[in-house]
């Protein structure tokens, strides 16, 4: 049975961005609740299972969230959004969240682009890989091959390699010049680099081949061998796992539920990170991706915005890392020969297991959709669009109440049955 | 571009009704031109459960069901797997005593009109159905009922139609009919205007903008579809308030109708409400229809919701099609105002039309579906 | 970090796995890959780690299509990778 909960500012997500946006309301004075997926707050990029081995900057943001006052409910998703109506579903049913104002903070997820052997199992993303590493896998001694792009590439590996995996190749699919050129431009920012010293040294005897992606994945069952290739060779590699994906695209389902405007794939927000839509904010990587230190001062002013303050102060820094945003975007970008991997038989959406040749380019998202099935499994496109939209240029795909599957029992009434 | 030969028949909407339409023109050696300013199959024909069932509201609507539903059984061999057609009849629940006493007379009157249909009492029903809630008083189970996947089925009758010489442009849209006479706006914004023996509007909904004063209007229901559980149910389950729900004009209704799906899902339904067209999920309809389906279904509650969603159907005031000439313009033909019923009787209007044009006698008495026949006032909301 | 361990059955075998590790972990730790036989019939594991791809889909205390990555291990907790085996 649904219950019904009033407060000030609701939002969405507990990674970097709205914690920082929780703190900042939460200290404004106003009543918050945070919910998340997640059992822990952090989200992907703080994901743990011990808090000592966070960075002294997420303990901090943690510990100043568990100060403010603001409420955390974990273990909990969203299904239906709109401006100021949360439908929530949590360990203990399902909430009507009324909200004065709500903070999308619903980050990112990893680009999925088909290849041939992606659907065997131990196939997981770069991310994917690490989340499940820090939930508790064990890779010790294991064979891992890892082809990604963009800065998450490093962390991965040198997670992958502290817990004993042997590391069998780190391809980054950018050219070298793209990602010189960008290492180049990081001379403002020389915590990035250092940081990103720190991370190579632990996987420092495996080579790191920028230009180089897989090609395809081969095994009975599973995943033992990765073709990789440079565009001009290409070679086999033995291997127990891959990890594969294509850098991280934003999450904005929940924006587009509640009728944001999406423009190039992000939740558009202005100044004070307030979206199309008023009384609905927006901060971190669903605005683009740009890393934790960025997420962390856009929630601050989505939060201090959402709780009616001033964040003029913060405008500065948030700017910055809207700039880092477009550097990464331009030298991590998907090459062109990526598209060229599929083949006729591969499967582009894994719910429904659509065939490449089962599509056709000129329809666009919800023809295809409803031609072929792609898109409509329980993930409503957030893996198949992504790919639809690289190998065809489609639209992404609008997701449906309920925003994640959940059962039947949370759509029904708190009242009694009208007759 | 090469002019193309002046088509016989020009058919708007390219939705189950209009593709039907193509496909038995087609068939009759015409030279067919359908057009749609979006893609085949994409309105009401996409939102649809494709439940191919007989109903018996009235007598006119037994008569094209049922030969709507035989016309189907004809093509079933021949439909592609992508139509997933099947035939899992339909269960017309009767909840309480009362209802079931009037099974009797619901079965004679599909056995007159040739339909078979066989009354299942509380225990047979349990054996059938197990995961409906107990206590049921007992249903009348008519097997030839089918299900079917609306926007392949009307993609098939298009490409059958297409074989049989007919020529399907999409992104044209309609702006004007007159008499045998149609302008269209390509997708590149050039205007065209086709002279044809006869126009066929099969617009659904968006038939009052070519025919001012039409009597049909957007009359909106809401879906939701869980994910696959194979098994949880065998036919096509409806309540016998079914046929309340879908007669009464005024107001918000909800109806227990739950489809099996070739896949294993659920499609859980139905609603009814004069909303405009606002497609956006009314969460309270979502609640009633849930709640309905679960009271007879209690598995259902834990079955996983993946995806809800709304569609139009076109209605009338006295809830039968317009299928005929359009009397106030010569040569401009209807078949539109189907309601919930366009996936079924598609095929039955598309005999309709075909008998019309080619001057041939009509499979059933057409009168009761005459354009011209007089209206009652729309019921206010 | 010493997990305690308990216990949950998959596949209706008994596993040790450490407490508070997700049911996508316990799976793969155990030598499980194929989590789910897609609707094709192909075999399919976790891929995002983070409840947005649905590959990691299982069969958990008798509810159909839960997300592996998603769900703690509980002591008892019975997991099922075969198909239709419940319901």
């Amino acid at each position: 049975m649904s219950d019904h909960h009033a407060v000030d500012v609701a939002v969405v997500g507990a990674g970097p961005a709205g914690l920082s946006a929780a703190v900042h309301a939460a200290e404004s004075g106003a009543r918050v609740t945070v919910i998340d997926q997640t059992w822990h707050a952090g989200g992907q990029i703080w994901r743990h299972r011990d808090r000592a081995e966070l960075p002294d900057e997420a303990r901090a943001l943690m510990a100043r969230f568990e100060a403010s006052g603001a409420q955390h409910l974990a273990g909990t998703s969203l299904f239906d959004a709109r401006p100021g109506h949360l439908s929530v579903l949590g360990p203990n049913g399902s909430l009507e969240l009324i909200a004065g104002a709500v903070v999308l903070a619903t980050g990112a997820r990893e680009r999925f682009l088909p290849f041939p052997g992606w659907t065997l199992p131990n196939v997981f993303g770069v991310g994917g890989l690490q989340a499940l590493v820090k939930a508790g896998l064990e890779v010790n001694g294991k064979r891992i091959v890892l082809s990604g792009s963009g800065p998450l590439l490093f962390p991965v590996a040198a997670t992958l390699a502290q817990h004993g995996a042997q590391l069998a190749a780190v391809c980054e699919q950018a050219p070298r010049g793209r990602v010189t050129r960008f290492a180049a431009s990081l001379w403002r920012e020389p915590g990035k680099l250092a940081q990103a010293a720190r991370y190579r040294s632990t996987f420092r005897h495996v080579p790191f081949r920028m230009g180089t992606w897989i090609e395809r994945a081969e095994g009975e069952g599973r995943v033992q061998r990765a073709i990789l290739t440079d565009g001009t060779r290409r070679w086999s590699v033995d291997c127990d796992m891959v990890g594969a994906a294509c850098g991280l695209i934003p999450s904005v389902e929940v924006g587009m539920a509640m009728g944001c405007d999406i423009v190039n794939g992000v939740v558009a927000v202005d100044a004070r990170q307030q979206t199309s839509v008023a009384g609905v904010y927006a901060a971190g990587e669903c605005t683009g991706v740009a890393g934790e230190d960025a997420a962390i001062v856009e929630g601050a002013i989505a939060g201090l915005s959402a709780a009616g303050r001033p964040a003029e102060a913060l405008y500065a820094r948030r700017d910055r890392g809207r700039a880092f945003a477009a550097r990464l975007e331009t030298a991590f970008s998907p090459r062109p020969e990526l598209r060229d991997r599929a083949d006729a038989t591969t499967i582009v959406c894994r719910c429904e297991d659509v065939r490449l040749d089962e599509l056709r380019a000129e329809w666009g998202a919800r023809q295809g959709k409803l031609a072929s099935r792609a898109g409509m499994g329980a993930c409503q496109g957030r893996v198949c669009g992504a790919a639809l939209a690289h190998l065809f240029g489609w639209e992404a795909p609008r997701v449906r109440p309920p925003l994640v599957p959940v059962p039947v029992s949370a759509l029904r009434p708190a009242e009694p049955l009208r007759d | 571009m090469t002019a193309a030969p002046r088509p016989d028949v020009v058919i708007v909407g390219a939705g189950i009704v209009g593709a039907a339409c193509a496909y038995a023109l087609a068939r009759e050696q015409l030279r067919v031109l359908i057009c749609d300013a979006g893609f085949p199959g994409g309105g009401a024909t996409a939102a649809g459960m494709g439940h191919i069932v007989v109903m018996d509201d009235s007598p006119a609507q037994l008569a094209l069901s049922a030969l709507s539903r035989r016309l189907w059984e004809e093509l079933a061999a021949t439909l592609s797997l992508a139509c997933e057609d099947e035939r899992p009849g339909t269960l017309w629940i009767a909840a309480s005593g009362e209802e079931f006493s009037a099974l009797d007379e619901k079965r004679a009157l599909y056995g007159r009109a040739g339909v078979r249909a066989e009354i299942l009492d509380e225990q047979t029903l349990a054996a059938a159905e197990p995961n409906l809630r107990r206590g049921l008083a007992g249903a009348l189970f008519v097997p030839d009922d089918r299900v079917l996947y609306p926007p392949n089925a009307a993609r098939w009758l298009l490409d059958a139609a297409i074989e049989r010489g007919a020529e399907l442009r999409i992104g044209s849209a309609a702006r004007a009919v007159g008499a045998g006479r149609l302008t269209l706006v390509g997708p590149s914004g050039a205007v065209e205007t086709v002279e044809a023996g006869a126009v066929v509007i099969a617009a659904g909904i968006d038939t009052p903008s070519l025919i001012p004063g039409i009597a049909i209007v957007p009359r909106k229901g809401h879906l939701v579809i869980t994910d696959r559980y194979p098994g949880l149910l065998h036919s096509q389950l409806v309540e016998l308030g079914y046929l309340h729900s879908a007669h009464s004009m005024s107001g918000a209704s909800t109806a227990f109708n739950l489809q099996p799906r070739s896949t294993g899902q659920v499609l859980i339904g139905s609603s009814r409400e004069l909303a405009g067209r606002d497609a956006s999920i009314n969460p309270a309809i979502v609640r009633d229809m849930v709640a309905r389906a679960v009271a007879f279904m209690p598995a259902l509650a834990g079955c996983l919701a993946i995806r809800t969603w709304t569609g139009f159907r076109p209605a009338t005031p006295d809830k039968l099609p317009l299928i005929g000439p359009w009397p106030d313009l010569p040569g401009v033909w209807i078949a539109a105002g189907h309601e919930g019923l366009g996936i079924t009787t598609a095929t039955g209007s598309a005999a309709l039309i075909a008998a019309g044009i080619a001057g041939r006698a009509a499979p059933i008495d057409a009168t009761p579906f005459l354009p011209s026949r007089p209206m009652p006032a729309m019921e206010a909301a | 970090m010493t997990d305690p361990r308990i216990t949950i059955r998959i596949d209706g075998h008994e596993h040790r796995v450490p407490a508070g590790a997700s049911v996508a972990v316990a799976l793969l730790d155990a030598g499980i890959p194929r989590f789910r036989t897609s609707v094709q019939g192909e075999p399919r594991g976790p891929v995002c780690g983070m409840g947005i791809c649905f590959e990691c889909r299982v069969t958990i205390d008798g509810h159909r299509h839960q997300r592996a990555c998603l769900v703690p291990c509980v002591d008892g907790m019975a997991v099922d990778t075969r198909d239709g085996a419940d319901v």
